[in-house]
């Protein structure tokens, strides 16, 4: 009996490491993610009852928390709330909820984080009341502001990124709405004013940036599939494609024709340097089938593509569908079909071409900053993968350059700069209206940033605006912005 | 291995050894050296001043968990609950002073540690009861406290009346009736209630869960059982894989505690009992016969009978798919509300916790029974509920030791028995809550608000403290 009684013994400790081992998993492992779940509330009652911390960019706060004396000790308040909506989110007590990076970066705000556990036993110890730190954004107030200035009344977004490091340096959305008024403490008012904006037909509430109902990416994909047949080794920007001004879909009675309505360019072929530079579609779609969805699909992951980004905002995946014949995948040649894509996404394709062919990791903190201005966390440059081998990133470049500089996409140039860009004008059914899109990045020989914007509902005029008419010039100014011109 | 013949044998209980002298003056002249030697080591009460000084500090401890909650949560001490507190306390003392005078040598350590458990489970009933302002007999603390009395007046006077555990042997079959019997007691008509599984039984003025109390009459009866039938059990079989496989003969109780337990999951809805009752049988089984062979079976039934259950019975399910996927939002504002927010507020503790009284353990529901745990750890953070583990971890070894030790093997059964079932219900039901295996529904031992639990568990300790008292005071030189 013994020798049983002491197997039992042991069978019991295993249960009891298990249970061990449960709630540290619970307690330690996952209690940061588990107090950022959307789910729990405790977070966000905890963040009401301290004075929460500030969201800072450019060196001043863009949202703070001031002492209130109703049923809450706090009443948070925005700077320039519509242009920060996207980032800063909201909080509200009453709504119980919290959005941006109120909701991402509560715990580090409300002062809960494990990076601040020393300074809450500090705290406890010394008796001082609870605060939150601060949190000192990537973006740039100057950029921010260009980038919203631009879109003015036109539904869209702006993003933009430092290529290097990831860092996002704006991100703008339109329409937008008053953070200020979703953070009144009056239950009717607040109530109403959600309501409005959930009736709203053009979700305000959307950050279109990062998310929203996702855009096909039109032409700008073209990057991605020029990307896929220099990494394939079988082509090169100069190899030739053929240039009919109609092409039936393979597999179909379909037929597609280029913009221009005519071949791309004279001559019975055309070079891919050129069919990029002119935004072709033909020859785009063959050289997509030619590529195969296989391929392209795995360049466009290694770009991001398939993927959420917690920027700690988390991203909506664009996509690139899984199943594809060779009709779809034609399609896909020139961001049609069923290819999305988000404005992150594309400015990530932008960055890393921009980056030497290293995408980085998107990133909108730099840095946690305790009430007593010591630094409790920082936020480090990551990055996410190699998605061009060297020197074919310079092909690319050079291909994005003459675009923008005796191309399609002559509204983003930039006076004494080099820009690099690639326009889309996508479509979205047969009646409906554009998606106009614009990425780039400038100056082309040392990249300081890389944009992407996408102008929704034909920026109000249809079927006759295009990328390099709206939203080239709506990137136009951001990178001025960025460059100080 | 020595065996003796369970219930045959009268306690034979050395004269009280007066330190110091080493003749007597009643004239027994039997005074051996080893006896002498015998009575040196037996120094009487060393085990209850060693309880006295745990259980005092079980005392502070609870009394400061209930000012740290009146702080924390009302802003303010209010010496009510304190005084209610002080009868408990007296009770405890009251058993401890019992044990010095008729089981001096039962084991210190388990009623400390049953005090601190009660204690501790009691303060986060009471933290519950001041947020939602319930007072008198709505306050859950306060019925807590009236079973905690109960419990421990229950445990005084089985400690008192049951001088000689093994008469409980002689009723084996007896218990085993009543075992069988409590458990189909909710399902009679009229004495059930409403209730989500059919697990309580209505008697007008109060409500009991009688398979708290079946679940003692179980193990008294297959320890019982065990004794009798053991050789048989063990002796017969045909090889078969490298293992002795019984044969079809001694399979039969095997089959007919599962077929009992299966009854249960399937009739009343408790997969918890069900679950609790198999494995305490055939850890016992394995124990008494040392076959690996039944414990084999035995998971595989257990296996076998869950997976079934989970594809035929629709609440078995549910509970698998709230285990599984318990983070899909679609089951988290219903289904798995309860689960999901007892991890958050286990996640909000963090380490050191929000401090007793300072948390937010109300938002999730039935905070105060099933979710005991979750509360203290959010309030106490990692740090306490480990040391509440530990607690249950020395609760059940001093349970394994008695076993390890024990002089009869009716005792031995009997007492791993029971320890074991305390250590698989903490964890059937911290595993369950911290998702390691679906939830069911069972009281977390001591800590749960519950009166049937809590008299069960405190019998339980009684009996634990009986067995021990006679390992102690066996003169076990002279035996073994």
């Amino acid at each position: 009996m013994t020798k049983e009684l002491r197997r039992l013994s042991t069978i019991l400790l295993v249960m009891f490491l298990a249970l061990f081992c449960s709630t540290s998993v619970i307690q330690v492992v996952q209690a940061d993610t588990l107090a950022q779940n959307a789910g729990n509330k405790r977070a966000l009652y905890d963040s009401f009852d301290v004075q929460r911390g500030s969201i800072i960019a450019s060196g001043a706060a863009i949202a703070s928390s001031v002492p209130s004396k109703d049923l809450y000790s706090w009443q948070r308040q925005y700077v320039d709330p519509e242009m920060w909506a996207p980032v800063t989110g909201y909080i509200n007590p009453v709504l119980q909820s919290s959005t941006g990076i109120e909701q991402a970066l509560n715990q580090q705000l409300s002062g809960t984080g494990s990076s601040q556990f020393l300074s809450r036993v500090e705290r406890i110890v010394t008796g001082q009341p609870a605060r939150g730190s601060n949190v000192v954004l990537s973006l740039d107030a100057k950029v921010q502001k260009a980038a919203y200035d631009a879109l003015g009344d036109l539904q869209g977004a702006v993003i933009a990124l430092e290529p290097k490091t990831g860092r996002v340096l704006a991100m703008a959305s339109t329409p937008s709405f008053d953070t200020n008024a979703l953070a009144s403490h009056d239950p009717d008012a607040v109530n109403k004013a959600y309501d409005e904006l959930l009736k709203d037909p053009a979700n305000p509430l959307y950050n279109r940036a990062i998310a929203g109902n996702l855009n096909p990416p039109g032409s700008t994909f073209k990057l991605v599939v020029v990307s896929a047949a220099l990494a394939s080794g079988r082509f090169t920007p100069a190899s030739k494609l053929p240039n009919p001004a109609r092409y039936t879909l393979p597999g179909t009675s379909t037929p597609i024709s280029n913009d221009t309505g005519g071949t791309c360019g004279p001559g019975k072929e055309v070079s891919i340097a050129d069919a990029l530079r002119l935004s072709c579609n033909i020859p785009m779609a063959q050289l997509a089938v030619k590529v195969g969805a296989q391929a392209i699909r795995e360049e466009a992951q290694k770009y991001g593509f398939n993927s959420a980004f917690q920027l700690p905002l988390t991203s909506t995946p664009s996509s690139y569908p899984r199943v594809l014949d060779d009709a779809q995948t034609a399609l896909t040649g020139f961001g049609q079909g069923k290819v999305t894509a988000t404005p992150l996404q594309m400015a990530m394709v932008s960055a890393g071409i921009a980056n030497g062919g290293i995408v980085m990791k998107p990133r909108m903190v730099d840095q946690v900053v305790g009430p007593d201005l010591s630094v409790q966390q920082r936020f480090d440059s990551e990055e996410y993968g190699r998605a061009l081998d060297e020197g074919l990133d310079r092909q690319l470049v050079e291909m994005m350059v003459a675009n923008v500089s005796r191309g399609v996409a002559t509204n983003a140039r930039i006076d004494g700069v080099d820009v690099a860009g690639k326009t889309g004008t996508a479509q979205n059914g047969d009646e409906r209206p554009f998606s106009l899109w614009f990425t780039g990045f400038a100056p082309a020989e040392d990249p300081q940033v890389a944009v992407a914007v996408v102008v929704e509902n034909g920026g109000g005029v249809g079927q006759s605006g295009s990328g390099n008419t709206i939203a080239a010039p709506i990137a136009k100014k951001v990178m001025e912005a960025v460059l100080g011109k | 291995m020595m065996r003796t013949p369970p219930g045959g044998t009268a306690a034979v209980r050395p004269e009280p050894a007066t330190s110091g002298t080493a003749s007597r003056p009643d004239g027994a002249q039997a005074d051996t050296a080893v006896l002498r030697a015998l009575r040196r080591i037996r120094v009487p009460q060393t085990q209850r001043n060693r309880e006295l000084a745990l259980l005092l500090f079980a005392f502070v401890i609870n009394g400061a968990a209930v000012v740290l909650v009146q702080l924390g949560a009302a802003g303010e001490i209010d010496p009510k609950f304190l005084y209610y507190l002080g009868a408990l306390t007296a009770l405890a003392l009251a058993l401890h002073i019992v044990l010095r005078l008729t089981a001096r040598d039962a084991d210190p350590f388990v009623v400390p540690i049953a005090t601190l458990l009660t204690g501790i489970g009691l303060a986060e009933i009471y933290r519950l009861d001041v947020h939602w302002g319930r007072h008198g007999w709505d306050a859950y603390s306060n019925r807590q406290l009236a079973w905690a009395g109960i419990a421990l007046v229950g445990a005084i006077v089985l400690v008192i009346l049951l001088r000689n555990y093994r008469v409980l042997f002689r009723y084996t079959y007896i218990f085993g009736l009543a075992g069988i019997l409590l458990l189909i007691l909710p399902i009679v008509p009229g004495l059930g209630t409403d209730a989500n599984a059919d697990v309580w039984v209505s008697l007008g003025f109060f409500t009991f869960q009688p398979g708290e109390l079946a679940k003692i009459c179980l193990a008294i009866f297959f320890a019982g059982y065990l004794v009798r039938t053991r050789d048989a059990l063990t002796s017969v079989g045909t090889r078969f894989l490298g293992f002795t496989w019984p044969r079809a003969r001694e399979l039969g109780p095997l089959l007919v505690v599962w077929l009992v337990s299966l009854g249960i999951i399937v009739l009343q809805r408790d997969l918890g009992t069900g679950l609790l009752i198999f494995g305490m049988f055939v850890a016992m089984l394995y124990v008494a016969t040392g076959k690996t062979s039944w414990v084999l079976m035995g998971v595989i039934l257990a296996v076998g009978g869950a997976f079934v259950a989970s594809r035929v019975l629709p609440y078995v399910q549910g509970r698998f798919t709230n285990w599984l996927d318990a983070f899909n939002p679609k089951l988290m504002d219903n289904s798995s509300f309860q689960l999901v927010n007892g991890i958050f507020g286990m996640a909000q503790g963090g380490l050191i916790g929000t401090g007793l009284g300072q948390g937010r353990p109300w938002l999730t529901p039935v905070a105060e029974s099933d979710y005991i745990f979750p509360s203290l750890g959010e309030e106490l953070g990692l740090f306490g509920l480990f040391a509440i583990l530990v607690l249950y971890m020395v609760f059940t070894s001093r349970g394994l030791r008695v076993g390890l030790n024990g002089q009869d093997d009716f005792g031995k059964l009997l007492a791993v028995g029971v320890s074991f079932t305390i250590a698989l219900q903490v964890f059937i039901m911290v595993g369950g809550v911290t998702r390691l295996i679906p939830l069911t529904g069972l009281t977390t031992p001591f800590l749960a608000a519950g009166g049937s639990s809590l008299v069960a568990n405190w019998l339980i300790v009684a009996i634990l403290l009986r067995i021990s008292d006679a390992v102690r005071s066996r003169p076990r030189v002279v035996i073994g």
